[in-house]
């Protein structure tokens, strides 16, 4: 908008014709004031272009606020109607929402989520960065080829996919294998793994193939061995990004409900041991939201247990923020 | 040696992230396809007895998406023309961007919640289509905002100024130059989403709902609710329905119709993505070599 508008090119040809037949010189008036003077229409279309634009950007931010309002308007409600205080909540051990007394105490599940979580990252962190490593300093063309399309399939493949695989493969196997039930912290693990392990590596060959060329030039040039300059150069200057696609693997793993609540068992029990069934978050709120009576505390608790997810899920953002300012000071 | 060593260990990663693809894959199709059949794909689920289909929720799952598409798609494209060509460098800009990073992080039954309150409660549509597809923009726009910023962004500088140079407005140039130039990025990223909201399960269970009315395909009464195209009937999409067969279903083949819906989900998803990759490269060529 800070262009002058100048109409006259569009000018459509019966209106053109009309005017050929006009004098010269109110012509050139005409056309004068036809190049100097803005075109109304063109104008509120340019002004309103920008203001409906803005409308829908906005938008992103009423979304934002109105779910954290919402989930925490209802996820409250445990701790200033039901009057369960914050500590036995989030420090309890027992959960018997039923019970008399009641007892709504999340550790059970905060610890399988957190449980499941941290396997899921263990076995996809080394994964994910190894191969990113290897699309982009060992073989590059063939990982540009093969390998990243392969990654972009593997993300594309629904959670539910995930969880069933792991439900008809991994827990009849791990069942054969350990003479357990199957259904364990572990397998909730794997699959979890798999399901974030397309996403930590592309993320982490992102940052990788970020690190400059000259950087390894100098290393290799000083006659350090290629695995030398990966280990020491390129992946300390990569640091930050690897560690900022283990974390955003982790908020999706910490936040998948059904790939999880399918191969876990859903015991309501602290964790104890990795071939035992566990609870997480998620699979508590999945299971038991359609089945309890709005209003009641079971009800409000299982609010109160999304809005610790929604809290994880900030938290992980403020890691993952924190993570990027590192990248720029560098 | 460590360097070879290393070298073997690398390579054996890549290795097993391939296998796992083929291996996944592989198991899934071989599982699921001879269950495949037009009766499988188009008749009514069973609910006590074997032999069941998925026609209703393959319909639901290709309906909502494209309901989804409908109230995301333009949402998104006027958010991220804004973020590429307006946005100037201040708050107000980065609390969107902030926005976007908290909107594509949140865990989806976190999503499927907040439909519950807002879409399904508080405007008393109940379980319905609309609620479900309402929830999934909520999802997606985030991705399809950055989608669009980035086809818009990746459009040459030239073209706009020439534009521009000619006294066209900022708008007009907007909507006739850059966009037209963007449009193959935007579609590749909108198939790559609705890949995403085809396969969503977790958020639908308290927006769309986890059953579906009998429905009469030849009913076009929108208010009816045996009419398969009414927004605000329940329905239960395919990925919801592997979900529920296997953890709360009564039928005797559960596995069976799961394999199937199973089968025909990742197929779907596949196909979405070799037409993204498809239609990029054909435009990438067109665009490079001239009018060829």
């Amino acid at each position: 908008m800070e262009y002058p508008t100048v109409e006259g090119a569009v000018l459509p040809k019966s209106e053109r014709s009309g005017r050929q037949v006009r004098d010269h010189a109110s012509s050139q008036s005409d056309m004068r004031h036809r190049l100097l003077t803005h075109n109304r229409k063109q104008l509120i279309e340019n002004a309103s272009g920008k203001v409906i634009t803005r409308v829908c950007a906005a938008l992103l931010i009423v979304m934002t606020l109105s779910i954290t309002y919402f989930i925490a308007s209802k996820g409250l409600a445990t701790f200033f109607i039901n009057k369960v205080s914050v500590a036995d909540f989030l420090l309890g051990r027992l959960w018997d929402p039923e019970g008399e007394p009641a007892s709504f105490g999340v550790l059970p599940f905060l610890l399988g989520s957190f449980a499941v979580t941290v396997i899921a990252a263990c076995i996809a962190a080394p994964l994910g960065i190894g191969t990113a490593i290897y699309m982009t300093e060992i073989a590059p063309s063939f990982g540009k080829k093969v390998l990243k399309p392969v990654i972009e399939l593997l993300v594309g493949i629904p959670s539910v996919v995930y969880g069933y695989v792991g439900l008809t493969l991994l827990v009849p196997l791990l069942r054969a294998q350990f003479d357990i039930l199957g259904f364990s912290l572990l397998a909730g693990g794997i699959v979890l793994a798999v399901m974030i392990l397309p996403t930590v590596t592309s993320v982490a060959t992102d940052a990788i193939a970020a690190v400059p060329q000259d950087v390894r030039n100098a290393s290799l040039a000083l006659g350090a061995t290629r695995w030398q300059t990966i280990w020491h150069i390129v992946l300390q200057s990569a640091l930050p990004g690897c560690l900022t696609a283990v974390v955003l693997g982790m908020a999706r793993a910490f936040g998948e409900a059904l790939a999880v609540q399918m191969v876990i068992g859903n015991t309501t029990n602290l964790p104890s041991s990795l071939l035992g069934p566990i609870s997480t978050l998620t699979s508590g709120i999945t299971l038991n939201m359609g089945n309890t009576i709005p209003g009641t505390p079971y009800h409000n608790a299982l609010w109160s247990m999304a809005l610790l997810l929604l809290c994880m899920s900030f938290f992980f953002i403020l890691v993952i923020r924190i993570l990027g300012r590192k990248k720029l000071v560098k | 040696m460590q360097d070879r060593l290393a070298t073997a260990v690398l390579t054996l990663f890549a290795v097993l992230i391939i296998g796992l693809l083929l291996g996944l894959v592989g198991f899934i199709l071989s599982k699921g396809l001879h269950k495949l059949n037009w009766d499988f794909i188009s008749s009514p689920p069973e609910i006590v007895k074997a032999g069941g289909g998925v026609g209703p929720q393959l319909f639901n799952s290709l309906y909502l998406l494209v309901l989804t598409m409908l109230i995301a798609l333009p949402l998104g494209l006027g958010a991220g023309i804004y973020m590429s060509e307006y946005a100037p460098d201040n708050r107000f800009t980065r609390f969107i961007r902030l926005s976007m990073e908290v909107l594509s992080s949140l865990p989806s039954i976190v999503v499927g919640l907040f439909g519950l309150v807002v879409f399904v409660q508080m405007t008393g549509w109940g379980y319905s289509i609309l609620s479900g597809a309402l929830a999934l923009t909520v999802f997606n726009l985030p991705l399809l905002v950055r989608v669009t910023e980035d086809a818009i962004r990746a459009v040459p500088q030239d073209q706009k100024e020439a534009s521009l140079a000619l006294g066209v407005t900022k708008w007009r140039t907007i909507v006739s130059v850059i966009l037209p130039a963007a449009v193959p990025g935007i579609v590749t990223g909108a198939i790559l989403a609705s890949g995403r909201v085809f396969g969503e399960a977790a958020a639908l269970l308290f927006t769309a709902g986890m059953s579906s009315p009998d429905l009469v395909f030849s009913n076009f009464d929108l208010s009816s609710p045996a009419s398969p195209l009414n927004p605000f009937r329940p329905a239960e999409t395919l990925a919801v329905h592997i979900w529920k067969v296997n953890s709360e279903g009564m039928v005797p083949d559960a596995r069976a119709v799961a394999d199937g819906s199973a089968a025909i989900l990742v197929i779907t998803v596949l196909m979405f993505n070799v037409c993204a990759r498809w239609l990029s490269r054909w435009v990438f060529r067109r665009m490079t070599s001239g009018e060829a």
